[in-house]
């Protein structure tokens, strides 16, 4: 049986990973390839890397940091942060990056979404779509949930489907940081309407938060970043309860 | 010994070179008929759609070579779908070297299929030591339904070939390369088998 997928997304800069990571056992816990292999050993199903460098040399650092993490890592891992273009993708693909996720650069130009699954596959292809509710409407927002837009969510998440993406990432913006569970009802409704992988993101606080999304919320995957580099939840143990609470997990 | 993997321009060959080096072994890319035909391992990869990767192997001639080869060769994704006799995906032949016709799943289940599956009813010495249910990391839209040449099996929306083989041919819908120390396992089975 097809199991639930556990992601813990690293953000990095300059190639290194940020945000304060308390793995105590780590040499040099800024290293994405150590701890890469640290989730990678403690029972992650893949790794999402968000790139939120800025500068000139952004994109020769991250295709470095591709290649070292590819080179040690035996898990797939998607790699994120202002890819904008079909070239931007082959340079992280050839370096060893399972898949690439695009974001505003597929609101800003849609059809980059067709292009790039025409010439690479679907397969490798995550549109990521942030949004919040405005009135009680979803609305899709840009620049990491700052800028909003007219657009529906679940336009959107149909529209990026039929256009090619293999999976969603689904970030409610709304849920993120609080700590109170996923965005559920959204999840359930893009999970029931578009026929492809789909990836809870934000509001991850304790272990039943992620029992609701993959029950109630009919995630195929879940993304967390903070809970798990602080330890607050360990895959391992996370992925333990689920199984015995029968939720399709791989041990 | 020496391990080829078959470069046509379809697929993430990077990750599969890295993890035959993570077994300190050296495997060489390769789009060279000669070099590929005298290789003592090839290994012939494939990410993409089906009928771009099949022009592409015309094109160098591989796909006259490859149901030739009589050194043990493993077709990963899409490569596997490739040695089959027919896809859907695009309706083109395929090299022929297993006896099935590759479907693509119906929307009664979510396409592509995209994580971690189960194998089952394995069958052979590529599967030493890997257990009953062991997980493996597949990404497909399109798969080999159960044949005589089916070698290991896996659920989703109807149970399919996870692994055909057929005399010196092997081929799997997973990704061995991500698969972790399941993986890293059927990979040097690979390499030992004779």
């Amino acid at each position: 049986m097809l199991t639930k997928r556990i992601i813990p997304c690293l953000d990095v800069k300059d190639g290194r990973t940020v945000k304060g990571v308390n793995f105590v056992n780590l040499r040099d816990a800024g290293d994405p390839v150590e701890l890469a292999a640290a989730y990678a050993q403690n029972g992650a199903d893949e790794l999402v890397f968000l790139d939120i460098s800025a500068s000139e040399e952004k994109r020769k650092t991250l295709a470095d940091m591709v290649y070292r993490v590819a080179e040690q890592i035996n898990i797939p891992f998607t790699v994120g942060g202002g890819i904008a273009s079909v070239e931007d993708v082959d340079i992280l693909l050839k370096n060893g990056a399972d898949k690439v996720s695009i974001n505003s650069a597929a609101v800003k130009n849609p059809d980059l979404i067709n292009q790039l699954a025409a010439k690479f596959g679907s397969q490798c292809i995550v549109v990521a779509i942030d949004a919040k509710q405005i009135n009680g409407q979803w609305k899709v927002h840009l620049v990491g949930g700052k800028v909003p837009t007219e657009i529906d969510l679940f336009d959107w998440a149909k529209e990026v489907a039929q256009r090619g993406a293999g999976e969603i990432l689904f970030t409610s913006m709304d849920h993120d940081g609080t700590k109170n569970g996923f965005a559920n009802e959204a999840l359930s409704k893009i999970s029931t309407q578009v026929n492809i992988p789909l990836i809870a993101s934000g509001g991850a606080g304790k272990i039943s938060h992620f029992v609701d999304t993959f029950v109630s919320g009919k995630a195929d995957a879940a993304l967390a970043a903070s809970i798990f580099h602080f330890k607050e939840i360990e895959i391992n143990a996370l992925k333990k309860a689920l199984h015995s609470q029968q939720i399709p997990i791989r041990l | 010994m020496k391990t080829v993997i078959i470069d046509y321009g379809a697929g993430n060959i990077q990750s599969i070179q890295f993890a035959f080096a993570r077994l300190d072994v050296t495997a060489v890319l390769s789009s060279d008929v000669h070099e590929i035909a005298v290789a003592d391992r090839v290994i012939f990869p494939g990410v993409g759609e089906a009928s771009s990767a099949m022009s592409k192997l015309k094109d160098s001639g591989l796909d006259t070579l490859i149901p030739t080869l009589k050194q043990p060769v493993l077709g990963i994704c899409l490569g596997m779908q490739l040695m089959c006799n027919q896809t859907e995906e695009g309706n083109i032949q395929g090299l022929g070297v297993f006896d099935v016709n590759v479907k693509r799943f119906t929307s009664a289940v979510k396409v592509p299929q995209m994580g971690w599956n189960a194998l089952n009813q394995m069958q052979g010495s590529f599967f030493k030591g890997v257990p009953n249910n062991a997980y493996v990391y597949l990404v497909h839209s399109y798969y080999a339904p159960l044949c005589n040449q089916t070698v290991a099996q896996t659920q989703y929306e109807i149970p399919y070939s996870a692994a055909l083989q057929k005399d010196n041919f092997m081929g799997v819908q997973f990704h061995p390369e991500k698969s972790g120390t399941v993986g890293a396992q059927l990979l040097t089975n690979f390499l030992n088998q004779s």
